[in-house]
């Protein structure tokens, strides 16, 4: 009978309301003041009481305003949403409670106690975060050991890569195609040219000083660039008829599936001068593309197998029953057909080898992550790792999820048109 | 007739050339490789072998599972190296599946801000390369823990400290016949189950498996306690000073932070993948399987048992088992932070003392890649047997 009385309905919505909006807003309240004005209004209680007095508090508040069909709509859609149950009630309010007790430190390391005029590491009071490191050691963050005067040209590399591919966007049909094709054929080398110079009264700069952010770039651009075509080349190989061809593509494939990216970095590194002639020497940057190219392709292999075998067979049969051959079939029928159905397979593939580039810096390559780690060991800057991760990671993250969210997108786009 | 002979043996050179041409780069690629292989280390004065193996490694392991130090061979080092990456992917699993299977659920919790919070747990920790991950906890999250003398007291069972993180040692008294008594309960159980099955399938009977299986799991085991002299104790690690301000403690496990630190980001990484699977997987299974379930009159405990989960687990164990072999690549990583797993203390230290590039990246490979075929070859067997029997 008592329990009946306590159970919250609509007729008893006067009472239960208010009282069950008292707990919870004493709860918050109590853990507001805790956080940010260190007041402790349940300081009465025993310490271990006092620290899940709001827990209880809260709970209890939920509880009570837990009234089905009460036809507030406010009260219908909290209670739906983060209140359905007494366990549903329990993760709310700990999920909120542990979220305000965070939000406050987080907020001051970030932003309200940390540094950001300054020069050196003295301008830093140690409370908060010391963005001044960032901000010195931005351009070396970005460019790697490339000097400082010349960075006007990794600028104008990457400005003329995305000129080019925003152009290309918006160019008639027509031209579309020459558009790409220049992009793909001719810019590579015009890159290559404007960064390394030797000529056309560039000063010449090794690939050793390449560096930061910029290189991560590079390095993706051209993977992407060669892994896609050898890719397709092996996807083909492994659905081939046949079976040297088959056999050879599938011990390819599951050769570099099979092993760890920074193994093969490693042979790039150190076993594959020992396969070259005796005094070849050949770029550590370029082994360790063709590393990176190779080791990409055979996942890039295994997304495009998925979109051939995707493909009804009867695709094939008209393709031949119209009399074309091995190569037009695939290059005009097959292949637009299975690479659209991969589109978001490729997208990932492709993210992945952007996460993975930081990972050169085993074989003394320093892009982005490696440049924190030449920073924070700098006499100057000792103990701004912190700073220096936490900047790396945010700038990856958005790389990343942008590149995530659009291949999400393009998901939708186009699942739905099938 | 003629003609048709001649179209037949036509198409099959016309199939025969590109597979010899393929054939005869790929030797030609080897043998150009292999000679100058042969040539270089000829220069070098060494010559291709295993013999290195069992010559004496000189250098010592920081951590090591079983007794490692400078006068062992090479052949012991790279066993400590991969038995130390076997230990980190074993950890990373077992973490990364508890939390990846929470996250996953939680994903799909009609609370909202449990499914948020959940779903930006995935998004950050996805989308930022698993190396600044570890770079994050070794550099500076576990940097940022006090010193032993003022470690991080953890009920005063274990103390967390910049050096690691120190546990009670487990000293076991006839530990073989524990084991012995852990895989008796486990064959109990596994027969106990098919007992179960049998009689729901024939006399549709429903045993309580579960308690039944967990009251086999504790009882075998506390009976080989009790009878047959098996004993457990702890020891409790103790603060020592050795000197005046450097401290350290004894008596415990210590677990040194770059294995923490492995362990943690590879586990929160590959989290986020497994609460995915997870997610499509009971996403997977069509609302109609449960309503029916539900409109024979099974509960909604018996809905999940068997009917949800026989389900979701089919979709979710094949990608979920490539994400533990990434796991297990991934370790490879360890080699950034100093953690001795294969990769460093092979492929890195013993390479750098013996100068075998050839024979140590080969093996170092090698072992990775029949890793990863056996797991293929098990999943693939996996997949047959799980398949759903079309009749």
């Amino acid at each position: 009978m008592i329990l009946n009385n306590l159970k919250p309905t609509k007729e008893k919505i006067n009472t239960f309301l208010p009282l069950g909006s008292i707990f919870v807003i004493f709860a918050f309240l109590d853990v507001l003041t805790n956080t940010f004005l260190n007041l402790n209004i349940t300081g009465f209680l025993p310490q271990t009481l006092s620290y899940f007095f709001p827990l209880l508090l809260g709970y209890i508040g939920f509880y009570l305003i837990r009234i089905d069909f009460s036809g507030i709509s406010f009260l219908d859609k909290l209670n739906k949403n983060i209140n359905s149950s007494n366990f549903n009630a329990f993760l709310t309010l700990l999920i909120l409670f542990i979220i305000i007790k965070a939000i406050l430190p987080l907020m001051n390391w970030l932003i309200l106690e940390a540094n950001f005029a300054g020069s050196s590491k003295d301008d830093c009071n140690g409370n908060g975060a010391c963005w001044v490191f960032i901000k010195v050691w931005f351009n070396r963050l970005m460019y790697g050991l490339y000097p400082d005067v010349e960075q006007w040209r990794v600028n104008s590399a990457f400005i003329l890569l995305f000129a080019l591919v925003g152009i290309a966007f918006f160019v008639p049909q027509k031209i579309k195609k020459y558009f790409i094709l220049f992009l793909l054929f001719v810019y590579p080398f015009i890159g290559i040219k404007l960064l390394s110079g030797g000529s056309f009264g560039l000063v010449y700069v090794e690939t050793a000083a390449w560096g930061g952010l910029s290189l991560t770039f590079i390095i993706s651009a051209f993977a992407i660039l060669f892994c896609f075509p050898i890719g397709v080349f092996l996807a083909l190989g492994r659905r081939s008829s046949l079976p040297a061809i088959r056999y050879v593509s599938i011990g390819f494939i599951e050769l570099w599936r099979g092993v760890p990216l920074i193994t093969v970095l490693f042979m790039a590194a150190v076993m594959f001068p020992m396969f070259l002639p005796d005094g070849t020497f050949v770029d550590k940057l370029i082994r360790v593309l063709i590393a990176i190219t190779l080791f990409e392709a055979a996942y890039m292999a295994e997304v495009v197998r998925g979109g051939l075998q995707a493909l009804p067979k009867g695709q094939y049969e008209a393709a031949k029953s119209l009399g074309m051959g091995y190569w037009r079939m695939n290059a005009l029928i097959i292949l637009p057909q299975a690479l659209k159905l991969v589109i978001p397979g490729i997208a990932n593939t492709l993210l992945a080898l952007v996460k993975d580039t930081p990972l050169i810096f085993v074989v003394g390559l320093m892009e982005l992550a490696g440049m924190i780690g030449l920073a924070k060991t700098n006499p100057k800057w000792l103990g701004m790792a912190m700073e220096g991760y936490v900047f790396a990671g945010l700038v990856f993250w958005i790389i990343c999820y942008a590149m995530s969210r659009y291949s999400q997108n393009l998901e939708k786009k186009l699942s739905t048109e099938r | 007739m003629n003609l048709k002979k001649f179209n037949i043996e036509n198409k099959k050179i016309r199939n025969l050339i590109p597979q010899v041409l393929t054939v005869l780069a790929l030797l030609s690629v080897i043998i150009y490789f292999a000679t100058n292989a042969q040539i270089n280390m000829g220069n070098r004065g060494i010559s291709f072998g295993f013999g290195f193996l069992s010559q004496e490694a000189s250098f010592d392991i920081a951590f090591s599972l079983i007794e490692f130090d400078g006068s062992y061979s090479y052949g012991r080092a790279f066993l400590v190296g991969l038995l130390n990456t076997i230990l980190v992917s074993i950890i990373g699993i077992f973490l990364a599946t508890i939390l990846g299977v929470i996250v996953g659920v939680s994903r799909l919790s009609n609370n909202y801000l449990i499914a948020k919070t959940a779903e930006w747990y995935v998004e950050i920790f996805r989308n930022i390369p698993l190396i600044l991950q570890i770079f994050f906890w070794y550099f500076a999250a576990l940097r940022a823990l006090p010193s032993p003398e003022n470690a991080i007291n953890l009920y005063d069972v274990s103390y967390l400290t910049i050096k690691g993180w120190y546990i009670p040692k487990f000293v076991w008294i006839n530990f073989d016949i524990f084991c012995y008594s852990l895989i008796l309960a486990f064959i109990s159980i596994y027969f106990l189950n098919r007992y179960a099955k049998k009689q729901r399938e024939e006399n549709g009977k429903i045993l309580p498996t579960f308690t039944l299986s967990l009251g086999i799991l504790i009882s075998i085991p506390l009976l080989s306690f009790l009878l047959l002299g098996v004993s457990l104790s702890l020891n409790y690690p103790e603060l020592k000073q050795l000197s005046e301000t450097s401290y350290t403690y004894e008596n415990g496990v210590s677990i040194i932070p770059e294995l923490i630190a492995l362990a943690l980001a590879l586990s929160m990484y590959t989290a986020t993948f497994i609460a995915e699977n997870v997610r499509a997987g009971v996403m997977g299974v069509g609302k109609g399987q449960k309503e029916a379930a539900a409109s024979i009159g099974l509960n909604k405990g018996q809905i999940l048992k068997l009917v949800v989960m026989p389900q979701a687990l089919r979709i979710i164990i094949p990608p979920t088992t490539n994400q533990y072999l990434n796991l297990t690549k991934n370790s490879s990583l360890a080699a950034a932070i100093a953690y001795p797993d294969m990769v460093l203390v092979f492929a890195k230290t013993a390479l750098m003392q013996t100068g075998r590039a050839i024979e140590i990246i080969s093996i170092t490979m090698l072992t990775y890649l029949t890793l990863s075929i056996s797991i293929s070859i098990l999943m693939n067997w996996y997949n047959k047997k799980m398949a759903i029997k079309e009749k």
